[in-house]
C-alpha cells in the first residue's frame, strides 16, 4: 500500500477524511501473510493476521479497518478463529508470549463496510461534489470480500454493495456475469499464462455488457487484470483495454478531491482519457500510466 | 480416464491425513460436479476438483500426485460456497498441497521468478504464492 | 576477619566455583567470567567463534537455556557472564546465502530488495528472530519494514547489528535477515540519505589545494620545531563568545 498500491491507499485515507472519518494506521504493523491458512493444525501461519488484532487492541480500538480486500479476508477469519476455538486462542496467546493476550476484541471491517454502515450511501451521495456522469463502471468483487460465507460482506450469490456506491456517487453501474470470478490470485507467479485468459473471460464479459471500466477492490486483482491485459492486446488487435479504478480513487474524485491524492499515474489501462472525456479530469491533468 | 481401484491402491494413510488437515469427512461428496461447475480454473486443469474429491476419498495418491490440479487451484472459495453438501474444497486442496510441501518438496522456487517480475508484482503476490507453492 | 584471612593474598583468595555445561559436557569454572573466558578456562582454545572480543564483530554468538526454563536464551560470549547451570552451545556460523550484486548498478528503490532476496516474502511474523538477537533489535519489526518497501526504517532498525547469525539461526521462513539489512542500510547511507552540504563544501577547498602548503610545510618541519608548535597553539578560550577568531585566519 506504501508502494505499488499508493493509488488504492491514500485517495481512501483522504475521502475518510472528507467524510468525517479518521483512520490512524496502527503502528508496528506487520505483513498479515496474505492468504488465509487453511490447515487445521497449522498455527504458525494465523501469528501474523492476530499479531496486527494485537496492535489494533493495543491502541485502545475496537474496530479495524481495512482497505485491501486480499488482507480483509485474512484478518477477518483469523480474528473469528480466535473468537470461536478456545484451543487455538490460548495456544496462540501462550505462543506470543511477548504480546498482550487477544480474544477477538477487535472488529474486522472493509471500508466498504464503513461507507455502507457508518456513513451511509445517503449521507455519501450528499457529500458528492462531482457526480460521476453516468461512468458504466462494472463492479469486480473477487473472492475475497465474498468467500467464505462467515466473511461475506454482502450476498455471497447477488452482492450488490459496489453496485449501490456506485449509484451514491452517479456512477452507472453495469453488472455482469463475472464480477465475482476469481482473478487468478497467486496464480500469477506460477502460471502467468493461466492469469491472462482469466482477465480475458472477466474483461470481455465486462465490455460485452457494456462497462466503460472495472472498479476493483484488491491490488492482486488489479495487477492480474491490469497485465493480462497488456498480453490480450499483443494476442488479439481488436481488443482495446479496459481502465481499471479502485474504489477509493472513484469515491476521491467524485467527492471533488485534488486528483492527484489518487495517483492515476499508478493504474493500468489509461484511465485518463476516459476521465477526460467524461469531463471529469481536466485537460490539464497528466498522468502516464503505468507499463504504457 | 480409466482407473484402477482396489484395496492394494487405496492409500489410507493419505486418506486420513487429508481428512485431519482439512477437517473435512470426505464421504459428504455425492458427485453432484457444482464445484467442476463454477470453478474459475477448471478449463486449465487435467482433473476437475470433482474428480480430486473422488480420488481423495478412495485414497488414489498417485493419480492426485501426477495431476497438477491442485497447483492450478487458486483458492477462490467458489467450490465451497457452492457446495450443496457444505463441504470445503478449499481446504481440501490445501490439505493435499501440504503433504508435499511438508515434504520439503516445493512446486516452485523464488529464483525462478524473473528479476522483473520480481520488481513489478504486488508484494501480495509474492507473499501469498510462496505461501501456496512452498514449505 | 581473622588475622589469617587478613594476611592472605587476594590472589590466593579462590573464586567461586559455579558449574557450566559447555555442549553438554559439565564444567567447573570462576563466576564472574564471560562466557568465552569461562571456555577458555575450561581449556576450549578459539580458532572460530571468536574476534573482537568487544561485543561488535558478531562472531561469537551463543545460545544457552537455563535450569528448568524451556527459554532459549541468547547472548555474547565475550560480553555475557557466567550463570550456575547455564548449557550452552555456540553458533559462531550459520549459513546465509549472500546475494551477489554490483552495488554501484542499485537503485535507491525497495524492489532492489525484492530481486535479490524473494525469500523475504516468507516470512510469517513468528518473532523468533527478534528473540534471538543478542543487540535486542526488533528484526521482525525491521523485515517488515523492508516487505512494505521502506528502506529507511529497516536502516534505522537495524543499525545496532552486529551479522551474528543468530537470527538467521531461528528463522522460520529461512530468511538470511542481516543480509537483507545490510543491502538496506548500503542503499540508505549511499543513496537515499542527505549528503552534508558543508562536508562537500569543505572537501571542495581541501582538494583545491587551500591546505597544501601548509601542510607541505609541516612536513619538512623538525621533531622539537613540531612539539613546540603543538604546545604552543591558539585554543579557542572556554569562555570565547561568537565572534572568537584565532590570530591566525588565513586557514578560516
Amino acid at each position: 500500500m506504501k508502494t505499488k498500491a499508493r493509488n488504492l491507499e491514500e485517495p481512501g485515507i483522504a475521502s475518510l477524511e472528507v467524510l468525517g472519518l479518521k483512520l490512524v494506521e496502527i503502528p508496528r504493523w506487520n505483513c498479515c501473510g496474505a492468504v488465509y491458512s487453511l490447515a487445521d493444525d497449522d498455527l504458525i501461519h494465523q501469528v501474523a493476521p492476530v499479531r496486527n488484532l494485537i496492535r489494533a487492541k493495543e491502541q485502545g480500538q475496537d474496530k479495524l479497518a481495512t482497505l485491501c480486500a486480499f488482507c480483509f479476508n485474512t484478518l477477518k477469519r483469523a480474528n473469528l478463529l480466535m473468537r470461536e476455538n478456545a484451543e487455538k486462542r490460548n495456544t496462540l496467546n501462550s505462543f506470543m508470549d511477548e504480546e498482550i493476550d487477544y480474544g477477538g476484541e477487535v472488529e474486522v471491517v472493509h471500508l466498504l463496510e464503513v461507507l455502507r454502515d457508518e456513513i451511509g450511501w445517503e449521507a455519501l451521495a450528499q457529500k458528492v461534489k462531482l457526480p460521476l456522469r453516468e461512468l458504466k463502471v462494472a463492479p469486480y468483487y473477487g473472492c475475497t470480500l465474498l468467500r467464505p460465507r462467515e466473511v461475506a460482506i454482502d450476498s455471497v450469490e447477488n452482492p450488490t454493495i459496489l453496485r449501490e456506491f456506485l449509484k451514491a456517487l452517479g456512477a452507472s453501474p453495469v453488472d455482469f456475469p463475472e464480477s465475482t470470478r476469481c482473478c487468478g490470485s497467486y496464480q500469477v507467479i506460477s502460471n502467468p499464462d493461466d492469469i491472462s485468459e482469466y482477465a480475458r473471460v472477466i474483461l470481455n464479459s465486462a465490455l460485452k455488457h457494456g462497462a466503460e471500466a472495472l472498479v476493483l477492490t484488491c491490488p492482486l486483482c488489479d495487477y492480474n487484470l491490469g497485465q493480462g491485459q497488456k498480453e490480450l492486446m499483443k494476442k488479439h488487435s481488436e481488443f482495446k483495454g479496459m481502465p481499471l479504478f479502485y474504489f477509493t480513487q472513484l469515491l476521491a474524485l467524485a467527492l471533488g478531491l485534488d486528483p492527484q491524492v489518487c495517483h492515476f499515474e499508478l493504474n493500468y489501462g489509461s484511465p485518463e482519457s476516459l476521465l477526460r472525456e467524461k469531463n471529469l479530469l481536466s485537460q490539464s491533468e497528466s498522468f502516464q500510466p503505468i507499463g504504457g | 480416464m480409466s482407473v484402477t481401484i482396489s484395496p492394494k491402491r487405496l492409500r489410507r494413510e493419505f486418506v486420513r491425513k487429508v481428512r485431519e488437515l482439512s477437517g473435512q469427512n470426505l464421504q459428504l461428496c455425492y458427485q453432484c460436479g457444482m464445484c467442476s461447475g463454477v470453478c474459475p480454473a477448471v478449463s486449465n486443469m487435467d482433473l476437475s476438483p470433482r474428480r480430486i474429491i473422488e480420488l481423495a476419498r478412495l485414497g488414489l495418491e498417485e493419480e492426485i500426485a501426477n495431476s497438477k490440479t491442485v497447483w492450478i487451484c487458486a483458492s477462490c472459495f467458489a467450490c465451497t460456497v457452492n457446495c450443496p453438501r457444505g463441504f470445503d474444497l478449499s481446504k481440501m486442496m490445501e490439505a493435499i498441497r501440504l503433504l508435499t510441501l511438508r515434504k520439503n518438496i516445493d512446486y516452485i522456487r523464488p529464483e525462478d521468478i524473473s528479476p522483473q517480475e520480481r520488481c513489478k508484482l504486488p508484494q501480495i503476490a509474492m507473499v501469498s504464492g510462496l505461501r501456496k507453492f512452498t514449505g | 576477619m581473622s588475622i589469617k584471612e587478613e594476611n592472605k593474598n587476594p590472589a590466593e583468595i579462590a573464586a567461586k566455583l559455579i558449574p557450566i555445561y559447555i555442549m553438554g559436557k559439565r564444567y567447573e569454572v570462576p563466576e564472574g567470567l564471560t562466557i568465552m573466558k569461562a571456555m577458555e578456562y575450561a581449556g576450549y582454545k578459539f580458532i572460530r567463534g571468536c574476534g573482537c572480543r568487544g561485543g561488535t564483530c558478531g562472531a561469537c554468538g551463543t545460545v544457552y537455556r537455563k535450569p528448568g526454563d524451556y527459554k532459549l536464551q541468547v547472548a555474547l560470549a565475550c560480553q555475557k557472564t557466567v550463570e550456575p547451570g547455564m548449557y550452552m552451545a555456540q553458533i559462531p556460523f550459520f549459513p546465509a546465502n549472500r546475494a551477489q550484486y554490483e552495488f554501484a548498478d542499485l537503485i535507491s528503490a525497495p524492489e532492489e530488495v525484492f530481486k535479490l532476496y524473494p525469500e523475504l516474502f516468507r516470512c510469517v511474523a513468528c518473532n523468533a528472530c527478534t528473540k534471538a538477537c543478542p543487540q535486542g533489535i526488533e528484526v521482525m519489526d525491521a523485515i517488515a519494514a523492508l516487505k512494505q518497501g521502506n528502506i529507511a526504517e529497516a536502516a534505522r532498525l537495524s543499525f545496532d547489528c552486529i551479522q551474528c547469525g543468530l537470527c538467521t539461526s531461528r528463522c522460520f521462513g529461512e530468511l538470511a535477515q542481516y543480509h537483507m539489512f545490510q543491502l538496506a542500510r548500503r542503499i540508505y547511507g549511499a543513496k537515499i540519505l542527505p549528503r552534508a552540504e558543508h562536508l562537500a563544501e569543505i572537501v571542495g577547498t581541501i582538494n583545491e589545494g587551500r591546505y597544501d602548503q601548509i601542510l607541505e610545510e609541516l612536513k619538512h618541519v623538525k621533531e622539537d620545531e613540531l612539539k613546540k608548535l603543538y604546545q604552543e597553539r591558539e585554543a579557542e578560550p572556554m569562555a570565547a563568545g561568537e565572534d572568537w577568531k584565532p590570530k591566525d585566519t588565513r586557514y578560516l
